[in-house]
């Protein structure tokens, strides 16, 4: 067994939300990630799904340091991220690069694309020329299917999906070890997306590059993940290899979640029994105290509105958190 | 008479590096209740021709061409006749959350505002409309999220929020670019649900962008397929999906990742570059990277034509079904 690039252990965020009215408003805390641990190994591709407001871009960011977590611990080959000094902390960051959700709100609007991609170069070879760091953005922006005589447009000029692949770029251009890729194609159309997915593989296969992938596109999470993790308001729901997870999901939450993927296939789509969760999303704010998923799940109990269920094996590197999974 | 008419469209964006032809020469309609879908390229103009249409393209940008909405001409009618049509006849969820939300604003002041402006509520009664309106998109404790900022949301609930946004008027035509894209497919099925439930009530006519091939198989009756700012093939949902006649449309088709595909192989993907929209060539935008591309497709332009009953597409050659 080789060792883990990145260990995850019960990684929390909480946010100090106000509640209550201006004057007199007291704090309540939004558990936005509770508790989540995870492995991942050179050349893996964790992916995630679940909710949106899960938690899902604030543990990416969390794990990458980009917010500080509550509690819990990142250890990267073996170092505690929270323990190294700022200076040490920036060494590391050219390993660690994330392509963001929203691009356009990402980008500086004031300066060039090709200036946008060239900017981590700028900052971990500050003694590249600028004829190479050229020449490497503009073969990257060829590589994510940006015409590269773009290069000296804003991003206000380019479409959602064009801003998205800028965000890619950038994060490659230092070859890093681990991206974090927050819903990175879901902007773009299906041939664009499967240009990224197979370049993303392939740099995966050449360099050992581990992949967080977050994506609420669950053919899209099977396609390029080695395993999946199931989240829901901030908790792991199931995680398992892709396969085992799509073919036995153990999960009530999964079971609806793949029932409900829209098909490419109109006959099919129309005729499809999909699994109608009733009843309304629980607030982060005011987590449920037993399974946060009872309030929309087809088959709780009593216990279930009381009792949390952990996450525990169900089976060979299958975990499941459900009182009542097979 | 249709509810919006788009004929012979085009957008050009002034740039450092010259002219980009964003969108060139779109005509098409959508009648009253009616759902069309729009996919293609990323970047092939399927927001542009809706930002035209709503009036709202970016300072370097120039439309040319006739939009039609019932019997009003859009194109070049004044800012503040245009607002009064935008605000109670025609809404646009937009692509990207935080363009038409502003972050300095609390979500309440933002919603409301709609409603008091156009359509004279009161506040309270506005307040009451809009937070009904969020939990109908599924926001949880709307009433006690409503007054927060849009950071505060997550990239989904911003989405919802502007779903529920463009919904405050009750349109008769709501332009959604993306709308479903951040959200989990439990939740995007209910919005779905939601737009279904308005056009089949209300008789709303919805236009659908989305590169999500599933939504636009579950929700459209027509699609149309755009590349390099040209619409290249429309026709109903079924002949698109099952009976696709551009090459453009079948390479789509043949790139999506199935959610049943036990292999993970590499996904195909249609060879080449999109094209360089600042220099569009005389023949077919498409010839580059067609696999049936044959001489004169390099010099001569493929015009929309009628193939069938409902049926058109933008290419020379006849293929096979
Ligand atoms: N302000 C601008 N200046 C110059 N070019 C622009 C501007 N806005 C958009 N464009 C260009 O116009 C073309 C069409 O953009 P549009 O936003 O309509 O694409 P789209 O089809 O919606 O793509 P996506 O699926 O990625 O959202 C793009 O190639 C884009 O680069
Ligand atoms: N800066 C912040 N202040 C307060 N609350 C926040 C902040 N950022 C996120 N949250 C809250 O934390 C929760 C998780 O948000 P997050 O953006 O991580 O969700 P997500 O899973 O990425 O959702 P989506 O799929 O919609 O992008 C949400 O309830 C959100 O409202
Ligand atoms: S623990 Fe109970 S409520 Fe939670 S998922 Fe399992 S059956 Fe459903
Ligand atoms: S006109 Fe020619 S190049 Fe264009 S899509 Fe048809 S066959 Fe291909
Ligand atoms: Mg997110
Ligand atoms: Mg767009």
């Amino acid at each position: 067994m080789n060792a883990p690039l990145l260990s995850v252990r019960d990684l929390k965020v909480h946010f100090p939300i106000r509640v209550g009215g201006v004057l007199q408003g007291r704090y309540k805390q939004l558990k936005a990630v509770d508790g989540v641990s995870f492995d991942l190994m050179p050349g893996e591709t964790l992916g995630i799904v679940g909710e949106s407001g899960c938690g899902k871009s604030t543990m990416g960011r969390a794990v990458l340091q980009l917010i500080k977590p509550t509690q819990g611990q990142v250890i990267w080959l073996g170092q505690d991220l929270a323990k190294l000094g700022a200076k040490q902390m920036r060494a590391k960051r050219q390993d660690m690069q994330i392509i963001f959700q929203d691009p356009l709100a990402c980008l500086n609007p004031r300066i060039t694309v090709g200036d946008i991609i060239a900017e981590p170069l700028r900052t971990f070879h500050p003694d590249m020329t600028s004829a190479e760091a050229k020449s490497r953005v503009q073969k990257l922006m060829q590589q994510v299917g940006l015409h590269p005589n773009m290069i000296n447009r804003y991003p206000h000029e380019f479409s959602g999906g064009q801003c998205q692949r800028i965000g890619i770029a950038r994060a490659m251009i230092v070859e890093p070890r681990l991206i974090v890729c927050d819903e990175p194609v879901s902007a773009l159309d299906v041939s664009i997306q499967a240009q990224i997915i197979n370049l993303l593989r392939d740099l995966q296969q050449r360099f050992q590059l581990s992949l967080i992938f977050i994506s609420h596109d669950l053919s899209v999470v099977r396609h390029i993940s080695h395993r999946i993790m199931v989240v829901y308001l901030g908790k792991v729901m199931e995680v398992a290899d892709r396969d085992a997870l799509y073919t036995h999901p153990r999960h009530p939450y999964t079971k609806a979640l793949i029932s409900a993927v829209p098909l490419p296939d109109p006959d099919q789509e129309r005729a499809k029994q999909r699994i109608v969760l009733s009843g309304d999303l629980p607030s982060p704010l005011n987590p449920p105290p037993g399974c946060v998923f009872a309030s929309r799940c087809p088959i709780r109990t009593e216990l279930c509105a009381t009792t949390p269920p952990v996450l525990e094996e169900r089976s060979t590197d299958h975990h499941a958190a459900c009182h009542h999974s097979e | 008479m249709s509810l919006l008419a788009v004929e012979n469209l085009e957008v050009r964006f002034d740039t450092a590096d010259g002219e980009v032809c964003a969108v060139n020469d779109v005509s098409f309609s959508v009648e009253p209740g009616e759902t069309l879908g729009i996919v293609g390229e990323s970047g092939s103009g399927k927001s542009q021709v809706f930002f035209a249409v709503m009036g709202l393209l970016a300072a370097n940008g120039r439309a040319r061409g006739k939009v039609r909405f019932r019997d009003t001409d859009l194109l070049g009618m004044p800012v503040s006749q245009l607002n009064t049509i935008r605000g109670a006849h025609l809404s646009m969820i937009f692509q990207d959350p935080m363009t038409s939300l502003n972050p300095y604003l609390r979500v309440s002041k933002q919603m409301t505002e709609v409603l008091v402006q156009h359509q004279h509520k009161s506040e309270q009664d506005a307040r009451r409309i809009a937070i009904e309106l969020l939990e109908r998109v599924q926001i949880p404790e709307a009433a006690r999220r409503f007054d927060q900022y849009p950071h505060e949301f997550s990239g989904g609930m911003r989405q919802r929020v502007m779903i529920a946004m463009a919904l405050l008027c009750q349109p008769d035509l709501l332009i959604a670019d993306e709308p479903t894209t951040a959200l989990d497919v439990t939740v995007q099925a209910q919005i779905l649900d939601l737009l279904a439930q308005l056009r089949d009530t209300l008789n709303t006519a919805i236009i659908l962008i989305s590169h999500d091939f599933g939504v636009v198989a579950g929700l459209c009756e027509r699609v149309a397929v755009m590349y390099a700012g040209r619409i290249v093939e429309t026709a109903p949902v079924r002949e698109i999906f099952y009976r696709p006649q551009h090459p453009y449309t079948r390479g789509l088709l043949q790139s999506l990742p199935r959610l049943d595909a036990d292999d993970h192989q590499e996904l195909p993907t249609i060879p080449g570059q999109p094209p360089n929209l600042q220099s569009l060539g005389e023949g077919c935008a498409f010839s580059e990277r067609c696999p049936l591309v044959q001489p004169h497709c390099l010099t001569d332009r493929p015009l929309l034509r009628q193939i069938a009953e409902d049926h058109s597409k933008a290419c020379h050659r006849d293929l096979a079904a």
